[in-house]
């Protein structure tokens, strides 16, 4: 659901942007590791402990043989990300290794995790291996070993319980009536308990078109807000459909979709109107930033050059 | 052909604006270009009645000037330019058997009942038809079968199912069509197939893809509990 999240866990331990991670909602799961690994934690502050001591956000640190992390409640956000150097080995379904729990395939046999489920990772590429081994240096096989540098503060989504979120008008938002249009960028939304990574439902405020509209179905986007005939819109998410047939009336920008993601029902947000232009703009600064910092990871890590020619 | 935003990482093209053949050769002849020469930034495709929406990574088009969306509509364009749909592959026909009424098709009593004729009817103009898959969306390998006789067509149930079973074939207003998971569906329901709609274990899940040609024929309760792939 948080992108953003997924990727600097990734890249603070070494691996592609495709490696699997781990996403915990509102409550985290324990984990024991069998192996010391190299693990970081991004995405909301759901309180991880790691052994009963906190432990780090945003950055990477190894963890000895026989750790349990732990989380405890939702401080900021609603879904942590925990990320291990190689990657969680689950298969590649249509180019991606998350879960579809609605049509069960993906990820670990199609389903949310249960207790007593074993995973495994996959080999680690040589720079998780030179990270791990320059975060260890200097301390204890048995000991939790943290990495001196961390994820830089642009690429950490300033996450709220009651974000202003950037909308670009969608194809039908000149069918909404005037007040709708108004109150769309005015009004304060809230998350109903019945949303889920399919679609956040939006409640507090309704939105009447001007008249019923007939469409035909067609695709939607990660972020599409779709209206649905009672007027209460809908914000589609990581796991929606691939079409729709309600009037869109708007597409969150790319790069504020984590702040959406990150919301729990009963949270408030708010929209204020962006252009493509200045949305995309936002998301290519944030992919450079992205960018940058895994240079920036590989340069403090050399070996991992010299080992892949 | 219209280009327009779908949010800051996607482009809708419109190609017309109803359900109709000649639209839909043009969504098939745009979708085969695309997949033949997919611009720089390229993520993903869907086609569906009258459009085609193109998934794309703004940071990687072909130049961010003077935008990203700018930069991947002019691709799209270049590849679009000299589009014809008089060069379409031909379509695949695909047969799928369905064992009609009984438990696996309730509502086949209510369809004949609405239209004053016997349920056997029903099975009969149903498999006489043939069936075109205009467009795959709402669930994986969900296909939207236009083709349907009016001698049959049927409302929506008043009260959705909470759950239809896999390979159920329906009837929802002037469509037809096979659910290919377990789903929530407010279609009437008339057989069921023994085929596997949607299997992630086959090199290509969906059973029918945009385009197919469909045609059922009706299978007896035995030769459904018999059918092995």
């Amino acid at each position: 659901m948080d992108r953003s999240a997924l990727r600097v866990g990734n890249a603070l331990v070494g691996n592609d942007d495709t490696a699997a991670a781990l996403e915990a909602t509102l409550i985290g799961p324990a984990i024991t590791f069998d192996e010391p690994t190299l693990i970081a934690i991004t995405g909301g502050d759901l309180d991880p402990t790691l052994d009963g001591q906190p432990a780090p956000m945003w950055r990477a640190f190894s963890v000895p043989r026989g750790a349990t992390l732990r989380f405890g409640r939702p401080k900021l956000g609603c879904r942590a990300y925990v990320a291990v150097a190689g990657g969680i080995d689950v298969p590649l379904i249509f180019g991606s290794r998350s879960t579809y729990l609605r049509a069960q395939f993906g990820g670990h046999e199609g389903r949310a995790l249960r207790v007593g489920d074993v995973l495994r990772t996959e080999n680690p590429p040589h720079l998780s291996d030179h990270i791990g081994q320059a975060v260890r240096t200097g301390h204890d096989d048995g000991a939790v070993a943290v990495a001196s540098w961390s994820a830089g503060h642009a690429l950490r989504v300033r996450y709220s319980s009651e974000p202003v979120v950037r909308l670009i008008a969608g194809a039908h938002a000149e069918l909404l009536a005037a007040p709708s249009r108004t109150k769309l960028f005015s009004a304060a939304f809230s998350i109903s308990s019945s949303s889920d990574r399919m679609g956040y439902r939006l409640e507090g405020v309704e939105l009447p078109l001007r008249n019923p509209v007939e469409l035909l179905s067609e695709g939607v986007a990660f972020g599409t807000m779709q209206l649905p005939p009672d007027g209460m819109p809908i914000v589609l998410m990581a796991d929606r459909q691939t079409t729709g047939g309600y009037p869109r009336i708007g597409e969150v920008a790319s790069v504020d979709l984590p702040l959406v993601a990150q919301l729990k029902p009963g949270d408030r947000l708010r929209f204020r109107p962006v252009s493509v232009d200045e949305a995309q703009q936002a998301y290519v600064m944030h992919e450079q930033d992205l960018a940058q910092a895994r240079v920036a990871i590989a340069l403090r890590h050399p070996r991992a050059k010299e080992a892949q020619s | 052909m219209h280009y327009s935003a779908l949010g800051d990482r996607a482009v809708l093209i419109t190609l017309g604006d109803s359900i109709d053949e000649a639209t839909h050769r043009r969504v098939r002849a745009v979708t085969a270009r695309i997949d033949a020469e997919p611009p720089p930034g390229f993520v993903d495709r869907v086609p569906a009645f009258a459009s085609v929406v193109v998934h794309y990574e703004p940071s990687r088009v072909n130049g961010v000037s003077p935008s990203p969306h700018d930069a991947f509509v002019a691709g799209l364009q270049h590849i679009l330019n000299d589009i014809r749909d008089d060069e379409l592959p031909p379509a695949r026909v695909v047969e799928i058997p369905v064992c009609y009424g009984g438990d696996f098709g309730p509502d086949i009593d209510d369809v004949a009942r609405q239209h004053t004729i016997e349920p056997q009817q029903v099975i009969d103009i149903h498999a006489a038809g043939d069936y075109l898959v205009y467009m795959v969306g709402f669930m994986p390998g969900f296909a939207y079968l236009g083709g349907l006789s009016s001698r049959i067509a049927t409302p929506r149930r008043q009260t959705p199912r909470t759950a239809v079973p896999a390979g159920t074939v329906g009837i929802g207003g002037e469509q037809t069509g096979v659910y290919p998971l377990v789903s929530p569906g407010g279609w009437n329901l008339i057989g069921r197939t023994p085929l596997r709609v949607f299997d992630i274990a086959r090199a290509e899940p969906a059973l029918l893809v945009t385009g197919d040609r469909v045609r059922f024929y009706p299978i007896t309760l035995d030769e459904f509990r018999a059918w092995t792939e």
